[in-house]
């Protein structure tokens, strides 16, 4: 089994758009979305769901008002002024950490478990998928990728498939080091500007730190030739492959409105990239 | 007065609002990026940076001379970052959210605190514009509290823009909790308007005013403007696709640099704003292209 995350550093760059192709194209994979707060694979891959469950990342400090005799303990050892002056917790500035609990001389502190989001199996368009919805505003982002990857693996080895196709968050920071800790291959997807090249070495950094393959993916090329070879140099400055460059392409909207991968929406210029990218990558990784 | 730009989805020309809005503010104007796995604003600014602070965060040092083996650091931490094994004490910092529980509770007081970088707030100025970034160290999971420390340097006499991150959880709250106005910039593609039904979903608990400014408005499809309309949200400026535009964006030049014209059309949506915030409720705008 073979676990290859797609990421980027910067937003927008195609990571979705890539991997919904790559899926198409793979045919024999388990998908796994883990941009879990701002999730839109399902939108190409239109999931019927199978299974799903309630995702509880941690807790939430509940102050009782008839028991609590404000003596203040609490909101001095908060470090997360998640307690106002009269006694009442702030669920969005509460860390979940407990020690108002502990310190609580007079047990007014419950510790309620929180709902962050959901997580589902399913059967796509693209085959079968984990994905999940972090509820609005919530934390542990972190968790709930590896607990999306987790089962991701579990539904891989039941259905006797060899590939899973994972689609990351944008950033450094917390979902995607859960995405790419431990995986196969990573493929950085990113885009000829300053911004991007920017970003990518920042993602580069990372997951050469977990010491992972990783191989480059450069959207739009045509926007600024002259970034692209600039990614170029760095890339192999840092022999770090790069698969391929996609030419901006109007079809790679339109095939998203349409609900489809750019591969199975046509065969025009972003298509055939992004079919020539995935040979060389599936070259690379052997099952 | 404090404007947050977010948008749910990444991409979506955050970055090219801010430094634009913030631009046209001159020295009323201060900068902070608050995308701090990514801070971007400063390729845009080129500011002169002449501070750097390093960002901690307390982590459990446990003297073993004095640790009587009770455990209680284990059983206090929600974050698996300290537990007892044997006659040993291990601790995890890369896991610690730096609550202080472990050595606050510790009955032989043997738990001390030592540090975890984060990362760095850098501060300077571009041009008139005070400039303020976070920079999260590359490996560091946790950006809320460096983004609180680049939070802590809103001046309450100028006019704060915060470029956020993107995404709708912790980071992004973290960032447009306490804003006077948040700025959505998102664009009409189905991926735009999800996860910018999404983030709207998450900052609305606070409460504060919104618009949204469309970029590359004439790609896609009418439902981001649809969902504005129903959900009253004001758009207070489209932005069409523009080979210029993306191409000074490739340099690293300013949208108001890049394409002139919008100049004059960012200094209208900053008074836009301010007269938002003043007269909050204002319903549907329809924002010339």
């Amino acid at each position: 089994m073979k676990e290859i995350v797609i990421i980027s550093g910067k937003g927008g760059t195609g990571k979705t758009t890539l991997t919904a192709s790559f899926a198409y194209l793979a045919r024999d994979n388990v998908l796994a979305d883990c941009d879990v707060d701002a999730a839109d694979l399902h939108l190409l891959a239109a999931p019927k769901v199978l299974h799903e469950e309630d995702f509880y990342g941690g807790v939430k400090a509940v102050i009782d008002p008839g028991r609590c005799t404000q003596c203040g303990l609490c909101t001095e050892a908060c470090r997360y002024a998640a307690i106002s002056d009269d006694y009442v917790v702030d669920p969005l500035s509460c860390e979940g950490c407990s020690v108002c609990f502990h310190v609580c001389p007079v047990d007014a502190v419950t510790l309620e478990e929180s709902l962050n989001g959901r997580w589902f199996i399913s059967e796509s368009r693209l085959g079968p998928m984990v994905h999940a919805e972090l509820r609005p505003g919530e934390e542990n982002s972190g968790k709930l990728v590896a607990l999306v990857r987790n089962q991701a693996k579990v539904l891989t080895g039941k259905s006797g498939k060899k590939l899973i196709l994972v689609d990351g968050a944008p950033g450094v920071g917390c979902p995607v080091i859960s995405s790419v800790t431990g995986a196969d291959r990573v493929v950085i997807v990113t885009e000829p500007t300053r911004s991007g090249i920017h970003d990518m070495l920042r993602a580069l950094e990372l997951v050469q730190g977990f010491n992972i393959p990783t191989s480059v993916v450069i959207n739009k090329y045509d926007i600024a030739p002259e970034m692209g070879e600039r990614i170029h140099r760095i890339c192999s400055e840092k022999q770090t492959v790069v698969l391929g460059s996609i030419p901006y392409d109007a079809a790679v909207t339109a095939a998203m409105v349409n609900g489809r991968s750019v591969v199975e929406f046509d065969d025009g210029d972003a298509s055939k990239a992004i079919v020539g990218i995935w040979e060389k990558l599936a070259e690379t990784v052997p099952s | 007065m404090v404007i947050a730009i977010a948008s749910g989805k990444g991409g979506t020309g955050k970055t090219t609002v801010a430094t634009s809005l913030a631009s046209v503010l001159g020295p009323n104007g201060r900068l902070l990026d608050c995308d701090v796995e990514e801070p971007n604003c400063h390729i845009f600014m080129n500011p002169e940076l002449d501070t750097s602070v390093a960002v901690n965060l307390p982590v459990p040092v446990v003297d073993m001379e004095k640790c009587s083996l009770c455990g209680k650091c284990g059983e206090v931490c929600r974050f698996s970052a300290i537990v007892l094994i044997g006659d040993e004490v291990l601790t995890f910092p890369e896991m610690c959210h730096g609550c202080g529980g472990c050595s606050l509770l510790c009955p032989e007081k043997a738990i001390a605190e030592g540090s975890r970088l984060l990362g760095v707030v850098e501060t300077g100025y571009s041009g008139a514009v005070e400039f303020v970034q976070g920079r999260l160290r590359v490996g560091e999971a946790m950006s809320p509290p460096l983004i609180k420390a680049v939070k802590e340097k809103i001046d309450p006499e100028k006019i704060n823009i915060l470029d956020a991150p993107p995404g709708a959880s912790c980071p992004v709250i973290t960032t447009v909790k306490g804003a006077d106005f948040i700025l959505m910039v998102t664009e009409p593609t189905p991926f735009g308007l999800h996860d910018l039904r999404i983030a709207v979903e998450a900052v609305s608990v606070l409460g504060a005013a919104m618009g949204v400014i469309l970029n590359r408005s004439d790609i896609g499809t009418g439902d981001v403007e649809r969902y504005c309309k129903e959900r009253s949200l004001p758009l207070l400026m489209k932005i069409p696709h523009d080979r210029t535009i993306a191409e000074g964006y490739a340099r690293g030049e300013l949208l108001i640099d890049a394409a002139p014209q919008y100049r004059e059309r960012f200094v209208d949506l900053s008074a836009h704003i301010a007269e938002l915030v003043r007269q909050p409720g204002e319903s549907y705008v329809e924002a010339a292209s």
